[in-house]
């Protein structure tokens, strides 16, 4: 089953090119010359909740219990942003007294739902909102992965809807009382970056920014980007983590680097940017495998160094964002 | 949509006899680095191939990196833009992307869907592409804006499009590849196959393989699916390097003496690497694709 939403917003009598009656865009630009509907949709009355001037306060009233909110972000796309968010969640939660969310707002390719193990669930609606998905009893989820019918449909929206499934999830969710929210975002400096950091700067604000990163240049060119994106919109870079940081041979142990760091890895671009260097995660194949299965890696395998890294890194940014 | 009337992008692509789709679901699967990949072998499989790749992942974009095309400018002449060749002067390697025409490197390309929409269609109509036997698009993670313009655009030249889907071996990844594939049904984008990347890294110390992404999951995903199976590439630290780190071709570098039939620098380098061995059969997948499909 596929969930197109392409054409659903433009109306039968609309001319080619209609930007749909949902869109900034409607009744704004040259398609929309002569169109019967133009008026109407110039007035602002079609758009959707996105832009319903309830949003902001809903979302404020949501967020009132959040203590402390962060974005995941990369530029570069399978560096590892929701194995990062995921291992951060549980490691968070090994504290019985730490309530953490995990908002997934990766709508095109939802990975939160599998690795953490809770890919067959739905989402239950009830008068209080949408109620997260529980991985543990202080462990909840939210991702648009519950919402389709099968793993395999694929979500072929623009923009503007994405936009909206976004203002949904800070709209809708009971989240109750959290400790952490920790946003994970898809690769790139697009829409759905666009509108997390817009209606979270518009209502409960955001405490910072972790980047995540490999050591190659092709990805740290897209890390710059991100960096360069997160201080045109004001928000904190709380530091860089370098994932995928070289792999101990199971066989002879020697170490060595799968994605060498050709112009001096997340360091260099660390000291550059004038960023931290929150740590450096080495290569398990178990992370992986881990992911695949949807279990804690750091529970499944607490001797890893990469266990050891994860956690080091856990722990400086609680002491960052004064949680200790 | 009028397919069969004439767009500024059908009367710039008349010349362009196949145009190929890259594309995942998942991010960081190696898309980019396969495109490259495809190009340079379609390039080298006979000396007058002509190949253009077009980078539409405007907000990371990786091709001019990985070709040694850093930095370049782009020209503009009385016709459009003139692609950038990668082959110094016998330009039959054409490239464009956003990467060239940011001011500076690290700006953040910022843009929602409508914007990215406008940039993709001046791409395909703008640019100078002229007779291209292959031309290469590489696209972004997801299942978006940026598709969907691509196939909104290319449709007056429908009956010439087809696709790859790269993925890596693991679940994650795979769940990706399946909406991209659902995609590719969704717009009747015929798929040439399925390559899986990043299949297995042999330590350079001891040659023990290690399935760090795990393994065989693409090939058992293109069976269920009924989708041909390209390829398996494993990692490859040298190609990594080497799409890291392209030196830049000068154009009036000339082949000399033996390198006359390795082509240009970067190809020559690539030609060394244990993927570009491989990636020969997938080369010769894929042209059997186009050829079945009607428009070989």
């Amino acid at each position: 089953m596929i969930s197109v939403q392409q054409p659903t917003d433009v109306p039968t009598n609309a001319p080619d090119h209609c930007p749909g009656t949902e869109s900034d865009l409607a009744g704004k630009v040259d398609a929309c010359e002569g169109c019967p509907n133009q008026d109407i949709c110039a007035s602002g009355q079609t758009k959707s909740t996105a832009q319903d001037p309830s949003t902001i306060p809903m979302i404020n009233e949501r967020l009132a219990g959040v203590k402390r909110k962060i974005l995941v972000l990369s530029g570069k796309g399978g560096v590892g942003k929701s194995t990062f968010t995921s291992q951060l969640g549980w490691a968070l939660a090994a504290d019985e007294d730490i309530q953490t969310g995990i908002m997934d707002i990766d709508v095109c390719g939802p990975s939160i739902p599998t690795i953490l193990g809770i890919s067959n669930e739905s989402i239950h609606s009830s008068s209080s909102g949408w109620s997260p998905i529980y991985v543990q009893p202080n462990l909840s989820a939210i991702s648009i992965g519950f919402l389709l019918p099968s793993q395999s449909s694929a979500v072929i929206w623009r923009g503007p809807k994405k936009n909206g499934i976004i203002s949904q999830f800070l709209r809708d969710v009971d989240w109750g009382e959290l400790d952490w929210m920790l946003v994970d975002t898809p690769p790139g400096t697009s829409d759905e970056h666009l509108s997390i950091v817009k209606y979270l700067k518009d209502t409960a604000g955001v405490d910072g920014a972790v980047l995540i990163t490999t050591p190659q240049e092709v990805a740290l060119q897209d890390v710059r980007k991100e960096i360069d994106f997160c201080r045109k919109v004001g928000i904190p870079i709380l530091g860089l983590v370098e994932n995928m940081s070289g792999f101990v041979c199971p066989g002879c142990k020697t170490e060595s680097q799968i994605f060498k760091p050709t112009t001096g890895g997340a360091k260099r671009l660390a000291e550059e940017a004038g960023i931290e260097l929150l740590g450096t995660v080495p290569l398990d194949p178990r992370i992986g495998k881990s992911a695949d299965y949807g279990v804690s890696f750091l529970d499944e395998y607490p001797d890893s160094p990469a266990t050891e890294a994860y956690l080091n890194i856990v722990d400086r940014l609680r002491d960052i964002l004064g949680d200790k | 949509m009028s397919a069969q009337g004439e767009t500024p992008i059908s009367r710039r692509l008349s010349k362009v006899k196949h145009i190929i789709i890259v594309c995942s679901g998942k991010g960081g699967v190696g898309k980019s680095s396969v495109s490259v990949q495809v190009a340079l072998s379609l390039y080298a499989s006979s000396p007058n191939t002509r190949v253009g790749i077009l980078d539409v992942d405007l907000t990371g974009p990786s091709i001019p990196r990985m070709l040694g095309l850093d930095g370049h400018p782009v020209h503009q002449s009385t016709d459009g833009w003139v692609p950038v060749y990668a082959d110094g002067g016998e330009a039959r390697l054409a490239c464009m992307s956003v990467a060239f025409l940011l001011k500076k490197k690290d700006d953040s390309v910022v843009w929602r869907g409508p914007k990215k929409n406008a940039m993709i269609r001046q791409f395909l109509s703008d640019v100078r592409w002229g007779e291209l036997d292959y031309l290469i698009i590489d696209t972004p993670p997801g299942t978006s804006d940026e598709h969907i313009s691509l196939i909104e655009h290319l449709s007056p030249v429908h009956s010439r499009l087809s696709g790859i889907v790269v993925t890596t071996p693991q679940a994650v990844a795979l769940l990706d590849a399946m909406k991209c594939i659902s995609f590719a049904r969704t717009v009747s984008l015929p798929l040439l196959g399925v390559i899986e990347n990043m299949s297995g890294y042999a330590c350079p110390c001891c040659g023990e393989i290690s399935n760090v992404f795990s393994t065989g999951g693409g090939e058992s995903m293109a069976k269920r699916e009924n989708i041909p199976f390209l390829g398996t590439l494993p990692i490859d630290t040298e190609l990594v390097t080497l799409l890291d780190a392209a030196e830049t071709e000068q154009e009036d570098d000339k082949p000399t003496g033996d390198e006359v039939h390795e082509g240009f620098r970067l190809l020559g380098r690539y030609k060394a690497t244990s993927s570009a061995k491989l990636f020969g059969s997938i080369v010769e997948n894929v042209l059997s694709g186009l050829a079945r499909s009607g428009t070989g």
